[in-house]
């Protein structure tokens, strides 16, 4: 990373170290504001699952020594703060003996495919329809078929996904309704199992493209309205340059600069979108390991999940702000001016 | 035109320079009030009609139509709206034109009850949101310094956190929340993004010659803030309140369909938590999912109208198209 300078990168870690220890501290203080007692619940559970608990008042003694919740308040904060830096949630109070880390190993691999393969579409078709809709040689016909696609824009995609669930899968039934992979395949490296998830995945993968292509597409639109003033964009054309090679070489280069900075605003909301896309589509990521646990309410999972959620999200923001820079040498020398 | 403005200048007793103005203005205001207002444009005048519908479904449908029938019960069950079958050759009846759902509760009536919280939580959220925006971010951009650094770093850290997850974390802790408790919930997540439009904004007019103008002549910091800075605010203001409205919404139909939020009060988030759990989709109750879905997705589609209206009164730019 020679080309960066040295403040910018110390700045960006420390807004994600400050970010992560928030919510962190977040998701540790606002369970023991409630008057509830997480050791109880889930006894309370236990004692619905197998009818009596022989000797609760025990275990429910040793579920607060395992929660640590006998020692101090600042001991318990920093046992937390050490156990979380390594992953460590606990164990998950439905499926009682497993930790709460696995769980959440087996559904993020789910979550993440999904996420990537979603916001490179979006981002792909949302810049280039954005780019079309200001430049002077697209076809009428396109100037009309983008303002109507962007209707769905703001719509959120849990609203998108029921529309497709009920056309695709309930009225057509081309497509499943439910679920990451068939059950008639096996979880393997094989091609059946590929078709599978590829089939399972499209709907969710669609109902999210579709409503949020039109915040890039709005963006873009914008910023090249702001390019296509500029004296470059009009010397070029007076040189006789192709109007493609304009269009790509002088217009969305210079555009598109400021999208990556509303990606890294941005990548919240869509965590929060796909999340609920999961919960609807009961796909095996985050978002029904999520909706499960609150339906059990199996507050270690629910702490775990949000903590990794956020935590994911920080990451990629910090990981856009840092590559930033790279991209657009303006920052790199304004940055180097200012130190 | 010019004519008339002159004319009526010319009969009252003002000082030249004054009367200039005056003209100047008059002319300005004429023009742009006849033929471009950017207040009215289209997308603005359309995405406040939608939501005014919407708003008076509310609030008129309360008086003209039984609002009991919410009520676990009140009605037969998974009935069709009016002039449709469902798939068990049932017909919809008049008393019950928009159907019924698979609890026995007329959807007309929930919509009714519904629309007006889910709005109300957009409303409130995004107003707290906001003052605390606008108290945070004049406090940064004016007063500078370490005050400036606490705030941006503290509002660049929160908007990195998604709001609906530590909500999660929050609501299943505590159990059941009251609407308004909700509402000021996310509230505690709206705040950013206003925070750092009107320190960006207030930075950037801190050096402009009309303030720099105010502070020769002597004018407080008070007048200074709210009678020369605010009013050019206000198209960005009404921009972000109703951007925070949207994702105020999202969050709180996102939190609802999570199985959160209000558990006895009606809202479009929660008719859709229970439809989908009764299998509404697989058993082709359209109805039941369906109108909560879509009268929010209308609702979506008007405050972007109103957004996408109120960008184009603060960039002109963009007005060309």
């Amino acid at each position: 990373m020679g080309g960066i300078p040295r403040d910018y990168i110390i700045n960006r870690a420390i807004t994600f170290v400050l970010t992560v220890w928030i919510a962190a501290t977040l998701i540790w203080i606002i369970p023991r504001l409630s008057p509830v007692d997480p050791a109880e619940v889930m006894l309370g559970r236990m004692a619905s699952g197998g009818a009596f608990v022989e000797g609760s008042d025990q275990i429910l003694e040793q579920l607060r020594e395992r929660f640590g919740l006998n020692e101090p308040l600042w001991v318990q904060y920093l046992l937390y703060l050490r156990s979380i830096i390594t992953f460590d949630f606990g164990l998950s109070a439905a499926s009682f003996p497993t930790p709460v880390s696995s769980l959440i190993a087996v559904a993020l691999p789910w979550t993440i495919g999904l996420m990537l393969l979603s916001v490179i579409i979006t981002f792909i078709i949302g810049n280039a329809l954005g780019a079309f809709m200001v430049w002077e040689r697209t076809p009428r016909i396109w100037k009309v078929v983008i303002p109507t696609l962007m209707i769905f824009t703001s719509v959120p995609p849990i609203l998108s996904g029921l529309l497709l669930m009920w056309v695709f899968a309930v009225q057509l039934r081309a497509l499943p309704l439910t679920g990451s992979y068939g059950l008639d395949v096996v979880p393997e490296w094989s091609l059946d199992f590929a078709m599978s998830v590829v089939e399972h995945g499209t709907l969710p993968a669609l109902s999210i493209i579709l409503v949020t292509f039109g915040f890039w597409t709005l963006g873009m639109r914008g910023l090249m309205i702001t390019v296509q003033g500029e004296d470059y964009v009009n010397l070029a054309k007076a040189k006789g340059l192709r109007p493609r090679y304009i269009l790509y070489k002088y217009m969305v280069r210079n555009a598109i600069l400021p999208q990556v900075t509303a990606f890294a605003l941005k990548i919240g909301l869509l965590v929060s979108g796909q999340i609920l896309v999961e919960r609807i589509f009961s796909y095996n990521g985050m978002g029904k390991l999520l909706y499960d646990a609150i339906l059990d309410q199996d507050f270690a999972v629910i702490q775990g999940v949000s903590f990794i959620i956020i935590l994911m999200t920080a990451v990629s923001v910090l990981l856009v702000d840092l590559l930033y820079p790279l991209i657009d040498p303006r920052i790199r020398q304004s940055a180097e001016r200012v130190a | 035109m010019t004519d008339t403005t002159q004319s009526s200048n010319q009969t009252g007793p003002t000082v030249d320079s004054a009367a200039a103005g005056v003209v100047d203005t008059s002319m300005a205001s004429g023009r742009f009030n006849r033929f471009d207002n950017p207040w009215l444009n289209p997308k603005l005048i359309w995405g406040v009609c939608i939501l005014g519908g919407i708003l008076l479904l509310g609030v008129i449908g309360q008086f003209i139509w039984n609002t009991e029938l919410v009520f676990t019960g009140s009605t037969p069950l998974k009935l069709p709206p009016f002039g449709f079958e469902n798939l068990r050759r049932q017909e919809g009846l008049a008393e019950f034109p928009l159907g019924t759902d698979g609890a026995g509760r007329d959807l007309l009536a929930l919509l009714i009850v519904g629309t007006p919280n889910t709005l109300m939580i957009g409303a409130v959220a995004s107003l707290i949101g906001m003052s605390t925006g606008i108290f945070l971010g004049f406090s940064a951009g004016f007063i500078g310094g370490r005050v400036d650094d606490v705030i941006r770093i503290f509002s660049d850290v929160m908007i990195t956190i998604p709001p609906l997850l530590i909500l999660v974390v929050f609501q299943s802790a505590f159990g059941d929340v009251s609407l308004f408790m909700m509402a000021v919930l996310i509230a505690g997540f709206m705040w950013q993004s206003p925070t750092r439009l009107i320190r960006a904004q207030v930075l950037s007019m801190r050096e402009s010659g009309y303030v720099k103008m105010a502070q020769l002549s002597g004018a407080s910091t008070m007048h200074i803030m709210f009678r020369e800075m605010m009013p050019n605010l206000i198209p960005y203001l009404f921009g972000s309140f109703i951007a925070n409205v949207t994702t105020a919404i999202v969050t709180a139909v996102g939190l609802e369909v999570l199985g959160l939020g209000p558990q006895r009060i009606p809202t479009l988030g929660r008719i859709i938590y229970d439809a989908i759990n009764s299998g509404a989709l697989i058993q082709n109750l359209w109805w039941w999912w369906g109108l909560p879905t879509a009268l929010l997705a209308i609702m979506f589609i008007a405050l972007l109208l109103v957004n996408l209206g109120l960008d184009e009164v603060s960039n002109p730019r963009l007005r060309k198209m």
